[in-house]
């Protein structure tokens, strides 16, 4: 009982950072049909930006909010600076710019922030928590990823069904052309789409990171989970990335624990083929519109 | 006053648009006729800043527009009606309203009456998706959440579109009201001659995008020989 409880937590822990990493994707698909492959790289970038301010002598916290704000700004960059110009000149070129990313972004992080193993801080603890004299597999560092993660998701969920802002974002990413007959500044909208994607995708980092060693492409093996868990919930649903990622890591948890870690992958896929078979748009897709 | 002045418009090597020039008065309702593939939709299109002209000038009483990007047209008053009924089906019947409103600025709550008032099926829609609404009812949408935005001139595409005629009738009166009652101008792109001409002020016929008559609406319902060549009635 108690290893099927530790089990449970470890996932839940690690599903909510599968969960703000699968936003991230979803986040930037939404809005302009992209599958950014340098999502893992750019919170591998703004991590060691976290460890160098950490580094410097100031608090974990300031390291922390320094990292999230340079997300913010890399993803806006990038969505300025590069993607821009391959925007509505074949979707498929765009994706491949983001893989070109991928690797100029990891050949710069190793000379920049050099190729060795680095260990991050975490601010809390790292090792279980006791209850009623037991150690559960609940750390208080994992504590805080949850409650990080659902901060920044409520935000988010604020911000797309609460705001102004929010639902020009949403129409620019559902109807460009309908979006701007109403005003709304397209191009402004998806850099602030970046933006937030990237911030979300730094958080992802940096809990990843906590407590444990970063290098240039210690979240390369996130991706493909990440990937796996916006396709689970349908790429085009925040809420079903969220689902998507705890679904993945609690079920990775149990296979990891009881079957073997050497099966993780494999049952990764798995998951994806099986949901795909049954639910082809993903769990959480909505009913096509109907079309008049 | 909108207007046009030699206005030439290509998409690649179709040009849908030669030498087109006329205006638009304001408080009234100007018809632009034609054909399948007359260049009404490019002309529209054209105005609203989705489209570059190759050549010629779009001015908004004696303002240059034609450099300007889509985004900004709201502000100055023109709200364009795409074809096709351009509702956001994603977006439920209400935030479709509210964006129309935010192209001017803020939505305070009473604000959507005026779109509810208009079109009380709207109001007991407020909360559906915009894509489960049928024909009819986004056609309504569409024109509540462009009259959101208090525009002073609307530019119409086709609004008659696969409507009962009743419906046709109901919107086309409801552009009278709205010229009459508050001074607003319309541009409005019709196949449907007839309907369009009996509520326009003035009609402007294209055909293979040049302008073949720019008369009276009445005058141009009445000519049996432009009728005939042209408006197919
Ligand atoms: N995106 C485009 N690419 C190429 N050609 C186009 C494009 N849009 C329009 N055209 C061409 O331009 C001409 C005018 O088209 P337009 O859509 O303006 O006509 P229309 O008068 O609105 O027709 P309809 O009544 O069928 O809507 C047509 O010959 C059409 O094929
Ligand atoms: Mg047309």
């Amino acid at each position: 009982m108690q290893q099927f409880i530790n089990t449970a937590l470890g996932g839940l822990t690690t599903g909510m950072v599968y969960a703000a990493f699968a936003l991230a994707l979803v986040l930037i698909w939404r809005s302009t049909r992209v599958v950014n492959f340098a999502q893992a790289p750019m919170a591998m970038v703004t991590t060691f930006v976290a460890l160098a301010v950490i580094d410097a002598g100031f608090s974990y916290w300031i390291g922390f909010a320094v990292a999230l704000a340079a997300g913010l700004v890399l993803g806006a960059i990038m969505e300025r600076g590069v993607m821009r110009h391959v925007q509505g000149k074949g979707e498929i070129n765009a994706v491949i710019l983001t893989l070109g990313l991928f690797i100029v972004l990891h050949a710069a992080a190793a000379v920049v922030f050099g190729n060795d193993f680095r260990s991050f801080p975490a601010p809390f603890g790292v090792r279980g928590i006791e209850v009623g004299g037991r150690t559960v597999a609940l750390t208080g560092f994992g504590i805080f990823t949850i409650i990080a993660v659902l901060v920044v998701m409520g935000l988010l969920v604020a911000l797309f069904r609460f705001t102004d802002l929010g639902l020009r974002m949403r129409a620019a990413a559902f109807n460009p052309e309908v979006a701007r007959l109403l005003g709304v500044r397209v191009p402004r909208m998806m850099t602030l789409g970046w933006a937030l994607a990237s911030l979300v995708g730094s958080l992802a980092g940096l809990l990843i990171a906590g407590g444990s060693l970063i290098h240039p492409s210690y979240m390369d093996s996130v991706v493909v989970l990440g990937f796996v868990a916006a396709v689970l919930g349908g790429l085009d649903s925040p809420l079903g990335a969220v689902v998507g990622g705890l679904l993945l890591g609690v079920t990775l948890a149990f296979v990891s624990g009881y079957l073997g870690s050497q099966l993780v992958a494999l049952a990764a896929l798995l998951i994806l083929m099986i949901v795909l078979m049954v639910r082809p748009g993903g769990i959480f897709s909505t009913t096509a519109a109907r079309r008049v | 006053m909108l207007a046009v002045d030699s206005l030439t418009v290509s998409h690649g090597p179709v040009t849908a648009l030669r030498e087109v020039s006329f205006s638009a008065a304001r408080g009234a309702i100007t018809a632009v006729l034609g054909a399948n593939g007359a260049g009404k939709t490019t002309l529209l299109r054209t105005v609203s800043g989705l489209h570059r002209a190759g050549a010629g000038s779009i001015t908004l009483d004696g303002r240059p527009i034609d450099r300007l990007p889509a985004e900004s047209m709201v502000a100055l008053g023109l709200a364009h009606v795409p074809e096709g009924r351009g509702v956001i089906t994603e977006l439920s019947v209400e935030e479709n309203l509210r964006l129309g409103g935010l192209g001017r600025g803020r939505v305070r709550p009473g604000d959507l009456d005026l779109a509810y008032d208009l079109f009380g099926v709207l109001a007991e829609r407020r909360n559906q998706l915009a894509g489960t609404l049928s024909g009819g009812e986004r056609q309504m949408l569409v024109i509540g959440r462009a009259l959101m935005a208090r525009p002073e001139i609307l530019l119409l595409d086709e609004p008659s579109l696969g409507l009962a005629p009743r419906v046709v009738a109901q919107i086309f009166a409801l552009l009278r009201r709205l010229v009459v009652d508050q001074g607003l101008s319309v541009l409005l792109v019709e196949q449907n001659a007839i309907s369009a001409l009996s509520v326009a002020d003035r009609g402007v016929v294209l055909h293979l995008g040049r302008v073949v008559a720019d008369e009276e609406a009445s005058r141009l319902a009445a000519d049996d020989q432009l009728r005939h060549a042209y408006l197919g009635f």
